[in-house]
């Protein structure tokens, strides 16, 4: 049935398996897609949403470099809102609410139309291993495919196990089989693997619900989108809505926990402290009777709704009764109980940057078999595991992506260096240079780079050339053109911001905390200059920005190149740690084992404090 | 790994002196030293247990070289924490040269600068504030340089900074979790709580920051310029706090035409005394240069001696009006500077000539520099000029440049946040100044890693230390 060898092998058709498929594909290797079933790729298993804080910020990086995550939430979306827009442009943070079923479709067609990909419906029991490296797959079936690479995209169906109350039964998602062998094949071929937990709300039919007691939660009154390309923009959207719990929904709750699988014992592993099941939340916070519920639609026409806050694995009769007392909620109608699954993952700090396993080689893994959570997060190591077997089996330079250049660069090197006890998900915080990784500037930081691996095409590459020009050209506007105090005295009277007495450059009035683009447009040379190099409103966002950050992004580009000269610092491989006696023992340990390449990335390993830096640069110094 | 050849440097000053040490430090230092080592009780080097000291011989190929005590220390207990050998041996520049030289030949290297700190941190002996500590106090050359030095070496200022660092990293990490959780219902960061503890950080910085004055002069000696015409007897006087014959003395006026700086320790507090040519208008070219540069002495000196020949003073009454001419203008121009006006050579002097003086000089000092008379009252006026308060309080003083220009820039980013805080600017941003200031006084307290100070550190180790 196969007799080609393929170049890469996709297994799982998550955001993860989906996005590594398409990578891998479009820069050109024969691809095959490998899903137990093909009705399933591109499922939002969860909430019916992509993007959020950080989480927005990667998909638009995703979309900047050639990925397809950004085009089909456009596509599929129902609702878009730009978090934060009170804070700094870091900050912003695009989210849309999304047609699950819509979602799912558009990824199909998507990988349908692009060339190169192939796909084939069946479980992978195991890998095909020849001296150390993946040389294809086999099914369940007893199939051999053959590839120069594989991508274990597995999501929670190794080995997965569901959970409601005291009832368990092996499964990847609700309905669906759960994956083994490949765990168990892993094992023996030397790898570390863990468990872990998560979870996700009960569906219920939005015809039962009462909205008029709710708060309405539309989208923003002038949506944007996450694609740099030409994708629609939303002309009509539908409200979430928002309700809340109470301490009789939280006593009734609280009946079910010695029922509760997460507190008589029956799951051990470790769920999202950040995404905590209802029961959790209850339990950590017991101060607080009141919780909020986001009532989420999960798509333009189904009448199913996803509850968002409720997540739980509580007995169904006892999610039932307890949701039955929530403002709304009272004549509720169940589609399907709230779960929480376990499943296998493998310590990431088992792999290279490239997300290649240090084990076996040409082997790539991505999403929550990394242990991560969160479709952006998997459909990003997707995208980049695709990227990287595909530039490895042609012999060519890595793909990799600093701190400073990418949210991506952020979570693959935490996941690498450091690992995670609890299911990752990316923060805004947890890159130190976030007013450099802004959702507006994905595309000036990636696009180049994806061009010149031969995956970003050249028509995406012209439009980010032409927004910088023409943003460049703007802040010159600002930076060279004077204003007389006639002109702009009134504007800042308005703001109630200090009246300037002489003209000064635009440049810097308009770095006035309080003074906008909209108040700069009021100005008949910018609105000129507007208009006669016809400046849409990326560009004026992207200028806007650029001025009024600019100190910031200064200081903070700074930083990066401080950073940037311990990154310069390489650490011989194979460095033997244990003979440096002033490292801390559990320094020694974790440097042995993850072996960092540089100087700056050991600074990252957990466990490793900066004095054992000091030792580290002292001794390679000399 | 860890370089375990054998160095060699002396571990005394170079030059003469009535003993010399030399330290030998690596795996193989005491297989080195032991066939050239005869005990005078007949024992093998090797067989010693670590903390002995033998008496004996080094002899090479039947030639005598020295007598000699050997230490042994064994590691990991020992300075570097390798095997260490200190060989104190007489201290002429030649037999100490002869030890070396042999033992150059013999398997080891020299050691270079900082060498032997360095291994005993690399070994874990010390941490980088305790070798930091260690160069200073190295360094300290008087009483009060050493009480700093080792109140550093115990950990210093370090652990206040340490805790206020934490209290600024939890709110930072509150306000992380306002900006990544602004969706959902989380409690924010208390804004009265954090402008105090800004307000409390800034306090203590600021406190800091100005105790590196008091520091840097305890640490390089409070700078007292002397001046007088020529031959008024100063470097008698320097002598004098001395006890020895350092500076120049000669009858010949202008022996002292350039400044000659001496450092003297009056009461555990360092004193650099300054020699410089007097004020008086002059013909000769090179004694007119001299003046400008007592000008540019005093102002850098904290206090000012003037120092009169008495003898000169009663034999010429026109002197005693260029004296107070001399004394208002150095007063004029240096109006909150402490200057005493010392008449010199009183020995020579009857009361009568005093009460003449005294008539025309309010607030003059006698003293005679060549019979010591009234140079212990000045040493003790000298110590009240300074501001040791904050010293004899044991108050935190900065006196490492690197510590306080982290404060600098520490105070700097805290002011920022505090204005942005009255600016109402989006928390965001705000975060970046808060984690600069993490950062600066992380620097401080070692728990951030700047690679640039590392080598300074170990740069300012002399070779054998």
């Amino acid at each position: 049935m196969f007799g080609e060898e393929y170049d890469v092998i996709v297994v799982g058709g998550g955001h993860a398996g989906a996005e590594a498929a398409a990578a891998a594909a479009n820069m050109g290797s024969k691809t095959l897609l490998v899903t137990m079933n093909l009705q399933t790729i591109g499922q939002m298993s969860c909430n019916p949403a992509m993007g959020g804080i950080a989480k927005g910020q990667i998909v638009r990086e995703i979309d900047a470099l050639g990925g397809y995550s950004g085009i089909i939430t456009d596509k599929s979306a129902i609702q878009f809102k730009m978090l934060n827009k009170s804070k700094g442009p870091a900050m912003w943070s695009p989210r849309a609410q999304n047609d699950r079923m819509r979602f799912a479709e558009e990824w199909r067609l998507a990988l349908e139309r692009t060339p190169n990909v192939d796909f084939y419906q069946e479980m992978v029991g195991g890998l095909l291993i020849e001296k150390d490296k993946v040389v294809g797959v086999k099914t369940s079936l007893g199939i051999a495919i053959r590839s120069k690479a594989v991508v274990l995209t597995n999501g929670t169906f190794l080995n997965g196990l569901i959970h409601i109350g005291e009832k368990q039964f092996g499964g990847g998602r609700a309905g669906e089989k759960a994956a083994t062998g490949i765990t168990e094949q892993l094992l023996d071929l030397g790898f570390e693997s863990g468990r872990m937990k998560t979870g996700t709300p009960p569906r219920v039919d939005g015809r039962s619900l009462d909205h008029s007691v709710m708060i309405p939660q539309p989208g923003d009154v002038v949506p944007e989108k996450f694609s740099y390309l030409d994708t629609p923009v939303l002309t009509t959207q539908r409200d979430c809505h928002m309700t809340h719990t109470s301490a009789l929904v939280h006593d009734l709750l609280r009946e079910g926990f010695d029922r509760s699988p997460m507190f008589n014992g029956r799951i051990k592993s470790i769920g999202p402290r950040y995404c905590p099941s209802i029961e959790d939340k209850i339990n950590r916070f017991a101060d607080k009777d009141s919780h909020q519920i986001f009532v989420e639609p999960e798509g333009w026409n189904t009448v199913e709704v996803y509850v968002n806050g409720f997540s739980t694995s509580l007995p169904e009769d006892v999610q039932y009764k307890a949701l039955r007392s929530v403002k709304g909620f009272e004549n509720v109608k169940f589609f399907r109980p709230g779960y929480a699954i376990e499943y296998d993952y493998f310590p990431p700090t088992q792999l290279k940057h490239t997300l290649e396993t240090k084990l076996v080689q040409n082997l790539y893994f991505a999403g929550q078999i990394n242990g991560t959570t969160g479709y952006e997060e998997a459909a990003s190591q997707g995208l980049m595991a695709g990227i990287n077997a595909h530039l490895k089996i042609n012999e060519k330079e890595d793909f990799i992506l600093q701190r400073d250049e990418a949210y991506i660069g952020v979570l693959i090197d935490d996941l690498i260096t450091k690992g995670t006890e609890e299911p990752y998900r990316m923060f805004t915080s947890r890159a130190e240079y976030r007013t450099l990784l802004r959702q507006d500037n994905a595309d000036l930081r990636l696009t180049p780079r994806s061009f010149e691996i031969g995956l970003a095409k050249e028509n995406r590459l012209k439009r980010m050339e032409e927004k910088e020009k023409k943003s460049d050209a703007f802040v010159s506007f600002f930076r060279e053109t004077s204003v007389r105090p006639e002109e702009i005295n009134p504007i800042l009277d308005s703001v109630n911001s200090a009246l300037v007495k002489q003209s000064d450059k635009m440049f810097k009035v308009f770095s006035r905390p309080k003074v906008t683009m909209e108040h700069m447009l009021q100005l008949d040379a910018v609105s000129s200059f507007v208009d006669e190099n016809n400046l849409d409103r990326e560009v004026l966002e992207q200028a806007e920005i650029q001025v009024k950050y600019s100190g910031y992004i200064e200081k903070e580009k700074n930083n990066a190149d401080k950073l940037l000269r311990l990154e310069g610092v390489k650490i011989p491989k194979n460095f033997d740690y244990s003979k440096l006696k002033s490292l801390s023992y559990e320094a020694r340990e974790k440097l042995n084992s993850i072996q960092p390449v540089t100087i700056a990335q050991a600074a990252r390993v957990s466990g490793v404090n900066p004095s054992d830096i000091s030792v580290l640069l002292v001794y390679l110094g000399r | 790994m860890i370089p375990n050849d054998n160095i060699i440097a002396l571990a005394t000053p170079s030059g003469a002196g009535a003993i010399a040490v030399i330290r030998i430090s690596g795996e193989k230092a005491i297989e080195i030293v032991a066939p050239f080592f005869q005990s005078a009780y007949g024992k093998d080097l090797t067989k010693k247990k670590s903390h002995t000291i033998s008496l004996g011989h080094m002899v090479e190929g039947g030639k005598l070289l020295d007598e000699v005590l050997v230490s042994v220390f064994k590691g990991p207990n020992s300075y570097t924490g390798e095997n260490v050998v200190e060989i104190s041996c007489h201290g002429s520049p030649f037999i100490q040269q002869q030890l070396i030289q042999l033992f150059l030949r013999n398997g080891c290297r020299m050691a270079e600068a900082g060498e032997f700190t360095l291994r005993a941190f690399l070994n874990g002996k010390m941490d980088l504030s305790q070798a930091e500590a260690v160069a200073d106090l190295i360094a300290s050359d008087n009483a009060a340089s050493h009480q700093i030095a080792m109140q550093q070496m115990r950990g210093g200022f370090s652990n206040e900074i340490k805790s206020l660092r934490q209290e600024l990293l939890n709110f930072a990490s509150l306000i992380e979790l306002e900006l990544d959780f602004s969706e959902e219902d989380v409690e924010f960061a208390d804004r009265t709580q954090f402008k105090e503890l800004l307000g409390r950080i800034r306090k203590v910085l600021k406190g800091l920051i100005d105790s590196f004055a008091v520091g840097n002069v305890i640490k390089n000696g409070i700078p007292v310029a002397i001046v007088g015409e020529p031959n008024v007897g100063k470097s008698t006087l320097l002598n004098a706090f001395l006890n020895e014959e350092r500076a120049l003395v000669s009858d010949i006026a202008g022996t002292t035409r350039d400044t000659i700086e001496d450092e003297i320790s009056i009461g555990g507090i360092g004193f650099r005394f300054i020699d410089t040519a007097g004020i008086r208008e002059t013909e000769d070219v090179v004694e007119g240069m001299g003046i400008k540069r007592t000008f540019e002495k005093i102002e850098q000196a904290q206090v000012v001696l003037l120092l009169v020949d008495g003898a000169k003073l009663r034999a010429d009454s026109d002197k005693l009006k260029n004296i107070v001419v001399d004394f208002e203008k150095i007063k004029n121009r240096n109006p909150q500077k402490p200057l005493l006006l010392l008449v010199n050579k009183a020995d020579t002097l009857t009361e009568k000539d005093k009460e003449n003086i005294g008539g025309a000089l309010s607030e003059v000092r006698y003293i005679s520099a060549k019979s010591g008379e009234g140079v212990e009252d000045l040493q003790n006026k000298l110590l009240e000029f300074v501001n040791t308060g904050a010293l004899r309080n044991n108050e935190t003083i900065v006196t490492n440049t690197r510590h306080y220009n982290s404060l600098l820039k520490a105070l700097e980013e805290i002011e920022k946040v505090q204005f942005g805080m009255e600016e109402g600017l989006s928390s965001d941003l705000m975060a970046i100044d808060v984690r600069e200031a993490l950062y600066h006084l992380g620097e401080i307290t070692g728990q951030v890693t700047n690679d640039e100070l590392l080598g300074n550190i170990f740069a300012n180790f002399c070779i054998g230390k």
